[in-house]
């Protein structure tokens, strides 16, 4: 973190503040109904005068979001670890993976209703499936690109294998992990918000549903911008965490 | 003592001995590297390995390193053969290999903890070796902080952290601009005749392999045999001036003479 990021931060607020000016400007000089789409300053209205029962919407969802995520990155790494260490795992697991990959996860999520209920459970396992193959697939590139002289030393140096791994494999990998982690993060809140779709009482996938039922359209908006808002920054801590983790590296562009 | 002369020599209990070693790689254009490669390398000697480029002497190391099987013959150890990565052994590659997430210190650190020994006992070695090699400052930069000569000599005292018997050598100056090879070749020597132990040093450079080597040993090209072993005889420590010397020159003529029997160096071809 540092003079670059601020500016970065800095010149994204203001171009957004601008794109939100001209938004309020065109809506007023042609008298868009707010059902429609609604001013921005209306939709700040909204979110100012209910702020509170908004940050508790937004919080359900974000700790979903949270620990499909986590729970994406923790069994992420196992998995793809595993298909890298075993050949069984490599010939017999991994084209399941691939193949379950393919079935878009929004269609199952009905499913996940049926199994665990209307609660949270369902809502982080959408968010786990969905964020998890950016994961595997980053850990499985990370290992496997650890150079061939890197692999040798190894060998010479007589380890036993989680010396290897834990000591040369895996932070090899770590640049690669946490770029399948900034995907997956973006992605774990698309299936908390698929899975309050669903079927839900609580989080801002709730709001949005319930708002289009009786077309109040600033509350929708009202979720949208608050979800925007949480994606920068779950993004923004990934980046974060980037710089501190790998700190040998010259910083990453956004 | 009386000096033993019996007919075949005994086989020495130390140091590297190779007996027709064969090295095939398998498939359908299974490639022959090494064809009867027949070696002694005794302690405590520093052996350079000559020959042209994808002549097989990278691959006779690997053999030694473990990290290669070889297909025939016979590859010993200090009397035992070679199956997977012996101990004992250090290795410096042609890339440093070095850990960019780890500092210098940490690097050098590594086969310590590879070892399971208390990586605080060598906090000593390490500042010794850093010194040694003119890295004190940059015990605790990153390697990517470092110049590509640094980095070498960083990824040489990894090496000789955990006092190899034997320390095997690929190349490793042959990424280096030629001013910076001189230097390390000059550093290199410093800290063997500090160290002593068994060196086996690949290169393609003829003035390298005489200006460091006790023995210099020249591979044919492809599949690998020891065409000459040729014994170094100049004092040491050898100044690089050394290379001017007239006997400098005759070894290096010897050389020159058995590359263009090979065919290597055909001076017609430049006229």
């Amino acid at each position: 973190m540092g003079k670059d990021h601020l500016s970065a931060v800095a010149a994204g607020t203001f171009s957004t503040i601008l794109v939100l000016l001209a938004w309020e400007a065109l809506g007023r000089l042609f008298g868009v109904r707010p059902i429609l789409l609604p001013l921005p300053s209306q939709i700040l209205a909204e979110l100012a005068a209910e702020w509170w029962w908004y940050l508790g919407h937004a919080a359900y969802t974000l700790m979903t979001t949270v620990i499909g995520f986590v729970l994406s990155v923790v069994g992420g790494v196992l998995i793809g670890a595993l298909v890298v260490g075993s050949r069984l795992c490599q010939r017999f697991v991994y084209p399941l993976i691939v193949a379950f990959n393919a079935v878009p996860k929004v269609a199952v999520a009905p499913l996940f209703v049926i199994w665990m209920g209307t609660g949270a459970e369902p809502k982080v396992a959408i968010a786990f499936l969905i964020a998890v193959f950016a994961v595997i697939v980053d850990t499985i590139h990370g290992l496997r690109s650890v150079p061939p002289d890197v692999m040798d030393l190894g060998r010479v140096l007589r380890g036993r294998w989680y010396d290897f791994f834990f000591k040369v494999k895996l932070p090899s990998a770590l640049p690669s992990i946490i770029a399948g982690m900034k995907v997956a993060i973006s992605l774990a809140l698309v299936g908390a918000i698929v899975g309050e779709f669903v079927s839900s009482q609580r989080g801002l996938g709730y709001v949005i549903m319930s708002a289009q039922g009786t077309f109040d359209t600033p509350r929708v908006f009202a979720a949208l911008f608050i979800l925007a808002l949480m994606g920068m920054l779950l993004y923004g801590a990934l980046v974060w965490l980037e710089e501190h983790a790998t700190p040998w590296r010259a910083p990453s562009e956004y | 003592m009386v000096q033993a002369t019996a007919h075949p020599a005994p086989v020495p209990r130390e140091g590297v001995v190779a007996r027709a070693v064969h090295k095939r790689y398998p498939g359908p254009r299974g490639v022959q590297a090494l064809a009867g490669i027949d070696a002694e390398i005794p302690p405590g000697r520093f052996v350079s390995i000559l020959g042209p480029s994808g002549c097989g002497k990278s691959t006779f190391l690997r053999c030694i390193a473990g990290l290669e099987t070889i297909s025939d013959g016979e590859l010993l150890l200090d009397g035992r053969a070679i199956d997977g990565a012996p101990e004992g052994v250090g290795i410096v590659f042609q890339r440093d290999a070095l850990l960019e997430w780890r500092t210098i210190r940490r690097n050098i650190l590594l086969p310590i903890e590879f070892a399971h020994k208390p990586v605080a006992g060598y906090a000593r070695k390490v500042d010794h070796l850093l010194g040694l090699t003119g890295l004190r400052e940059f015990a605790n930069a990153y390697p990517r902080e470092l110049s590509g000569g640094m980095r070498q000599r960083a990824a040489i005292c990894r090496a000789l952290v955990d006092d190899p018997t034997l320390l095997l050598m690929d190349e490793p100056f042959g990424a280096l601009d030629a001013l910076t090879r001189d230097q390390m070749n000059v550093e290199l020597q410093r800290i063997w005749l500090e160290v002593r132990n068994t060196v086996v040093f690949v290169t393609h450079g003829i003035a390298e392999a005489v200006f460091l080597g006790d023995v210099v040993m020249v591979f044919t090209p492809r599949p690998g045999r020891v065409a000459e072993v040729l014994s170094i005889d100049l004092p040491r420590p050898r100044p690089l001036a050394v290379r001017e010397s007239p006997e400098f020159g005759r070894y290096v003529a010897r050389i020159r003479t058995l590359f263009e029997e090979m065919g290597l160096i055909d001076e017609r071809a430049r006229a």
